[in-house]
């Protein structure tokens, strides 16, 4: 894998990003809204409700790592929506570029822009609504590698699905956290789905995280097996959606998609 | 030497046979000309050699690597420019150029920019968004971007069919001079009948996917009892049966 041309991927993000107000308020903006959101929703019920029950972990704690997910996810597909805006497949793969190049720098590019909107949660829960991750301990770094490591093969695996399917396609990609979350356990434990439900969250590595952010809320800690499983699965993702993204490229190579990539084509 | 060998290609799209069994060369410091009416496989015999898209058979090495087994190593040796695949839009001249510099490992990146500025004329566009250049400032935005790295082979689909009459004269002499001083050739196509004379050593009539006719230019027209290119193209066009039994090997 040659670094420049990863880099090449970043820089181009990097460029699209400095330059453009409507690309750099949504690295922030909307994970702030949630936060403020929540943080005051999760203040009333510490009000009403006479459990005893610390709401602000719980609720902000599972919003702000869903948020993480969501905005590593949405890195990916942003980054590979700017080519399909501008209709840069062309340029891009006539050139030596390879796919884990252009991959990689879709990764490159999420990791940089889902950290500035993990640094602005982080501050916004911690100084305005008293979230203290002290709490969750060293286990808050396997959380946030299992949610990241989910987010760029859901995010690969979505460009993969835009590929195929034509630019009309990202109308599919917005609502995917929203269908996860429900299978997730993002605020409630898995026990309170039914049973269908609850074999579709064992395949869901974020479900793995939330529970376990839960046991050490109530006291307990969380469980290594499950979070090396959870990691196990995020990667065998990673690498599924590699695969299928390198397949769905071979298709369009073949069928001349690719080249023609402007059209709806889902020939 | 050859810096492209294109050996018995082909593509299909199910029932029809968009390419059949074309071969060529392109000789180090030869313009080949690839001309043919619409829909005659031109832009799909380019596709095909920048590896976006698959021969359903036949080989294509650029310097003798196989764009299939090894993309990579040959697309570093090309570039192209076309007016179907302008620049992106939401960046400025200097920003693609420095992009696509970065993907084609260019030594001394910036002051070839500014060497490629200089030479298309394009260093008041520098800080320019592309998609608000003109048709012609996108043009030679896209060639500066084709010279990039010294390709070996360019390739040029209607590289001046945007421009004004002189610009694309200028344009000419530039890559003439590209194929004349550097070790690279040039595959181009155009419609232009004027300017394939002037700028092609050889030419490549296709002509629903083979190809027909292929000579001097200047010689051509008059091999097929034709007065000039442009007449000789129409006729390639309108009866390309005519010429079948003149094919030249």
């Amino acid at each position: 894998m040659n670094l420049n041309r990863v880099s090449a991927i970043v820089l181009r993000q990097f460029y699209l990003i400095r330059g453009s107000f409507s690309r750099v308020v949504p690295l922030f903006a909307w994970v702030a809204i949630d936060i403020v959101l929540w943080g005051f929703i999760t203040k009333y019920l510490n009000i009403v409700t006479a459990s005893g029950l610390n709401f602000v972990p719980i609720l902000l704690g599972a919003v702000l790592f869903w948020d993480f997910f969501i905005r590593v996810m949405q890195g990916v597909t942003m980054a590979f929506f700017e080519d399909v805006w501008s209709r840069n497949f062309l340029n891009f793969f006539a050139t030596p570029l390879s796919i884990a190049e252009y991959l990689g720098g879709l990764v490159l590019s999420s990791i940089i822009t889902s950290s500035i909107g993990l640094v602005v949660m982080l501050v916004l829960a911690t100084l305005v609504f008293g979230l203290s991750f002290f709490i969750f301990g060293l286990a808050i770094f396997p959380f946030l590698l299992v949610l990241f490591l989910f987010g760029i093969a859901l995010g690969i695996f979505a460009s993969a699905m835009v590929l195929r399917l034509g630019p009309s396609a990202e109308w599919f990609v917005w609502p995917v956290p929203a269908l996860l979350s429900p299978f997730a356990g993002v605020f409630y434990p898995l026990s309170t789905l039914p049973g269908w439900m609850q074999y579709v969250s064992y395949l869901l590595p974020p479900s793995y995280v939330f529970e376990s952010m839960r046991s050490i809320i109530s006291g307990g800690s969380a469980s290594d097996e499950a979070l090396l499983l959870s990691g196990g699965l995020a990667v065998l993702y990673i690498l599924l959606a590699g695969l299928f993204f390198t397949r769905t490229f071979r298709h369009a190579v073949r069928t001349g998609l690719l080249a023609r990539y402007s059209a709806e084509n889902v020939a | 030497m050859n810096v492209l060998s294109v050996n018995g290609l082909c593509k299909r799209y199910g029932d029809t046979l968009a390419v059949d069994d074309v071969s060529f060369e392109v000789n180090t410091n030869e313009i080949v000309g690839l001309l043919g009416p619409n829909g005659a496989g031109k832009t799909t015999i380019i596709n095909m050699i920048l590896g976006v898209l698959e021969p359903s058979c036949g080989t294509i090495r650029i310097e003798g690597v196989d764009v299939r087994t090894s993309r990579s190593q040959a697309l570093a040796r090309t570039n192209f420019a076309a007016v179907y695949a302008p620049l992106p839009g939401n960046l400025t001249v200097y920003q693609n150029l420095r992009v696509f510099g970065l993907i084609y490992a260019v030594k001394n990146l910036s002051s070839r920019i500014e060497e490629l500025l200089a030479q298309f004329d394009l260093t008041s566009f520098r800080n320019v968004r592309c998609g608000v250049l003109s048709s012609g400032e996108q043009t030679r935005a896209s060639l500066a971007k084709a010279m990039l790295n010294r390709p070996h082979l360019l390739l040029l689909d209607e590289p001046t069919a945007s421009l004004d009459p002189a610009t694309a004269r200028e344009i000419r002499s530039k890559i003439r001079s590209f194929a004349s001083q550097s070790t690279g050739g040039v595959l181009w196509t155009s419609h232009n009948m004027y300017e394939v004379e002037e700028v092609c050593d050889r030419v490549l009539f296709l002509s629903r996917g083979k190809i027909l006719l292929q000579g001097d230019p200047k010689s051509l027209p008059a091999e097929h009892g034709k007065e000039n290119l442009e007449e000789l193209f129409i006729t390639v066009a309108r009866e390309p049966l005519t010429l079948g039994d003149r094919r030249m090997p």
